[in-house]
């Protein structure tokens, strides 16, 4: 099992567009992959989990994959977030 | 063979079949099913039908409409992708063997109450997303026939109660001819659409999907406001030489794009454009749009959770300066409370909204709001040639507020190192009848006025213009309202100072050559009436107009006025 910290940098937070290309990105993977923001966990594969977060610019949230593939995952959506200026 | 009548909300004429917009019955029962495994198969093959649906949907937003309107189905896709939607639905049927009609509700009944009950605007209407692509998969289930309107593959008119923004996203130009709904005003969403698009339009028929089935053949008069259903064939070949000189006059008028809008005499005047967008600029520049009259600042704090930041203001504000390339861009201040309302502002319910705190009202209270509009503004002036209006301006002491706000924010802005356009002409909205009558005194100390109508109107007659059984108040040529449009335009003269019209009745046929005759500056109207109002100004005198206006002034009814506009132009 492997995860990483980010900080969201986008001004608009994981809404919308920004939610979409990440649920898109984590689904490429078969590892399981979660997101945490403020002790909540939800499966990162899931758009409506992601959306239900609410998560706004500034907030510290984490990426949790476990799996096979559970590296390529987690280097795969942090070029995600680093690309579109979502997190760093 | 039928008629409705309706509000023309888009010119133009469209002769096709119908296509109902509606929504299907998707009415079930609750079943219990025997064998889970095959329920599952069926939940599994409506649920690829309703992909594969989307997908071509996406697919065809994305070349007719750009990425952006697209990204909304790529969502509702992940959405029918979702494991934590799907799973629960599988588990549903398995254990508790009841048909997938009822697991996909039960389910997904959950999370719409679940997006609805969150405190956050934006969440709120994630619950719509989910309704729509449930809708789908049932519909598929059901075996009902959902409307897929991005599919169209025919000419047609659509049929609607209302359109909505994701309705409207999905018509095909090529194919969609026209539109009818049942509500719905000039102003509304599906009008200002149908006017973009350039598709004929007539809304608020009451009963348009009542009266109508799937295939009547239908004509839209856009231009008229009227709705014929299974005309005989004398109307449609009446109606085809319509459309015919219509796309006629379209062409004539399209060659007036670049000329200077001077009439018969020589006298120019300034045929400017209402935006609510930068998107909007392009219908400027298309239409032969002279400068931008108004600028209307609320849809940038519409359809979102908080306020717009200052730098997403500038950035729009810059993106309209620049888009206009040294022409006039009149941006008109925060006009927002009354009838437009901003749920994250949570402003008091009010009796009497059109009266209530609204505005200009609204912002000298909220100052922060306001100021940072203003420091938004500035920043942009130096990037073209802004001018700032303020709106619903009563007193002299409203301006002199709104205008120390605004000199404060300039001084700090310099003193930051912020370059602020030298001279950026400062002008209010008179929209209200005691700003109208004291407009001599408003006129020392202002650089513009900008006449809106809609609002003046309803607050002389003291006539809500939402209400339809006052509707016929709305008179915008009874001599009560021209002579307050003359002492302002009066008032401006005398002080060397210019006036405007931003409002339906500045590119309305009948009005013009009167305002032409009073001696109104600038003409601002939707783009799409400029080049028509164009090519009426150029036949006119303003002489003649001159004379036609004071002789107005002294008739009694609007009944008059309209005949002498009439015989004087010769308009039909």
């Amino acid at each position: 099992m492997l995860e990483k910290q980010f900080k969201v940098i986008a001004d608009t937070g994981i809404h919308a567009r920004p939610a979409t290309l990440l649920v898109q990105a984590a689904s490429k993977y078969d590892s399981d992959i979660q997101l945490e923001f403020k002790d909540k966990k939800v499966n990162l594969k899931s758009i409506m989990g992601v959306m239900s977060l609410g998560i706004g610019q500034g907030a510290d949230i984490k990426i949790i994959a476990d799996g096979n593939d559970e590296q390529e995952a987690i280097n795969g959506l942090q070029e995600t977030l680093n690309k579109e200026g979502l997190a760093e | 063979m039928s008629f409705l009548q309706g509000i023309a909300a888009s010119s133009g004429i469209a002769i096709a079949k119908a296509y109902r917009l509606v929504e299907p019955d998707l009415s079930f029962e609750k079943t219990t099913v025997e064998n889970a495994e095959a329920e599952i198969n069926r939940f599994q093959e409506a649920l690829n039908k309703a992909k594969g649906e989307l997908e071509a949907i996406r697919e065809k937003a994305n070349q007719e409409l750009g990425a952006d309107k697209a990204a909304i189905f790529e969502a509702h896709l992940l959405v029918l992708s979702d494991p934590e939607l799907i799973a629960p639905i599988e588990d549903k049927i398995k254990t508790d063997l009841v048909n997938a009609e009822f697991a996909l509700k039960e389910t997904t009944d959950m999370f719409i109450t679940m997006f609805e009950s969150m405190e956050n605007e934006y969440m709120k209407e994630r619950a719509a997303d989910i309704r729509d692509v449930t809708k789908r998969v049932m519909s598929h289930l059901l075996g009902v026939h959902l409307a897929n309107p991005s599919m169209i593959s025919e000419e047609v008119v659509v049929v609607a109660e209302d359109l909505t923004p994701s309705d409207t996203a999905q018509l095909n130009r090529k194919y969609v001819k026209g539109f009818t709904t049942d509500i719905g005003g000039r102003t509304s969403h599906s009008a200002i659409m149908a006017r973009s698009l350039e598709i004929p339009a007539v809304v608020g028929t009451k009963k348009a999907t009542e009266e109508i089935n799937n295939g009547d053949l239908v004509i839209v008069d856009g231009l008229k406001g009227e709705i014929h259903i299974n005309p005989t064939p004398e109307v449609v070949a009446s109606y085809e030489k319509v459309a015919a000189q219509y796309e006629e006059q379209k062409a004539e008028w399209a060659k007036l794009v670049n000329e200077k809008t001077v009439s018969s005499d020589g006298v120019h005047v300034e045929l400017a454009a209402n935006i609510g967008t930068p998107n909007d600029l392009e219908g400027v520049v298309n239409n032969g749009g002279e400068a931008v009259g108004l600028y209307r600042t609320e849809f940038l704090y519409m359809g979102r959770d908080q306020l717009p930041t200052e730098d997403e203001q500038f950035e729009s504000y810059k993106a309209v300066l620049e888009g206009m390339k040294g022409k006039p861009v009149v941006v008109r201040t925060l006009d927002i409370g009354g009838d437009k309302e901003l749920p994250y502002l949570d402003l008091p319910k009010e009796m009497n909204p059109f009266l209530g705190f609204r505005a200009i009202r609204l912002c000298l209270e909220e100052q922060d709001i306001f100021r940072t509009q203003l420091r938004a503004l500035l920043r942009a002036s130096s990037y073209g040639n802004l001018k700032i209006m303020f709106p619903m301006i009563a007193t002299l002491n409203e301006f002199r507020a709104a205008k120390a706000l605004l000199e404060e924010e300039k001084a700090n802005l310099t003193k930051e190192g912020v370059k602020v356009a030298d001279k950026i002409e400062l002008g209010i909205m008179v929209e209200i009848p005691s700003t109208a009558v004291l407009a001599d005194q408003f006129a020392k100390e202002v650089d513009f006025f900008s006449i809106g109508t809609n609002d003046l109107i309803q607050y002389t007659m003291a006539a809500d213009r939402m209400n339809e059984r006052v509707s016929y108040l709305y008179q915008p040529y009874n001599p009560s309202i021209l002579r307050l449009v003359k002492m302002v335009i009066d008032a401006a003269h005398k002080e060397g100072k210019w006036a405007g019209m931003c409002g339906e009745m500045a590119g309305d046929e009948t009005a013009i050559p009167l305002l032409l005759g009073l001696g109104l500056d600038e003409f601002s109207m939707s783009a799409t009436s400029i080049l028509k109002a164009r090519s009426q100004i150029l036949k006119l005198s303003k002489k003649e107009m001159e004379e036609l206006a004071t002789n107005a002034l002294q008739m009694s009814t609007t009944e008059e006025v309209m005949e002498a506009v009439k015989a004087a132009t010769k308009l039909s």
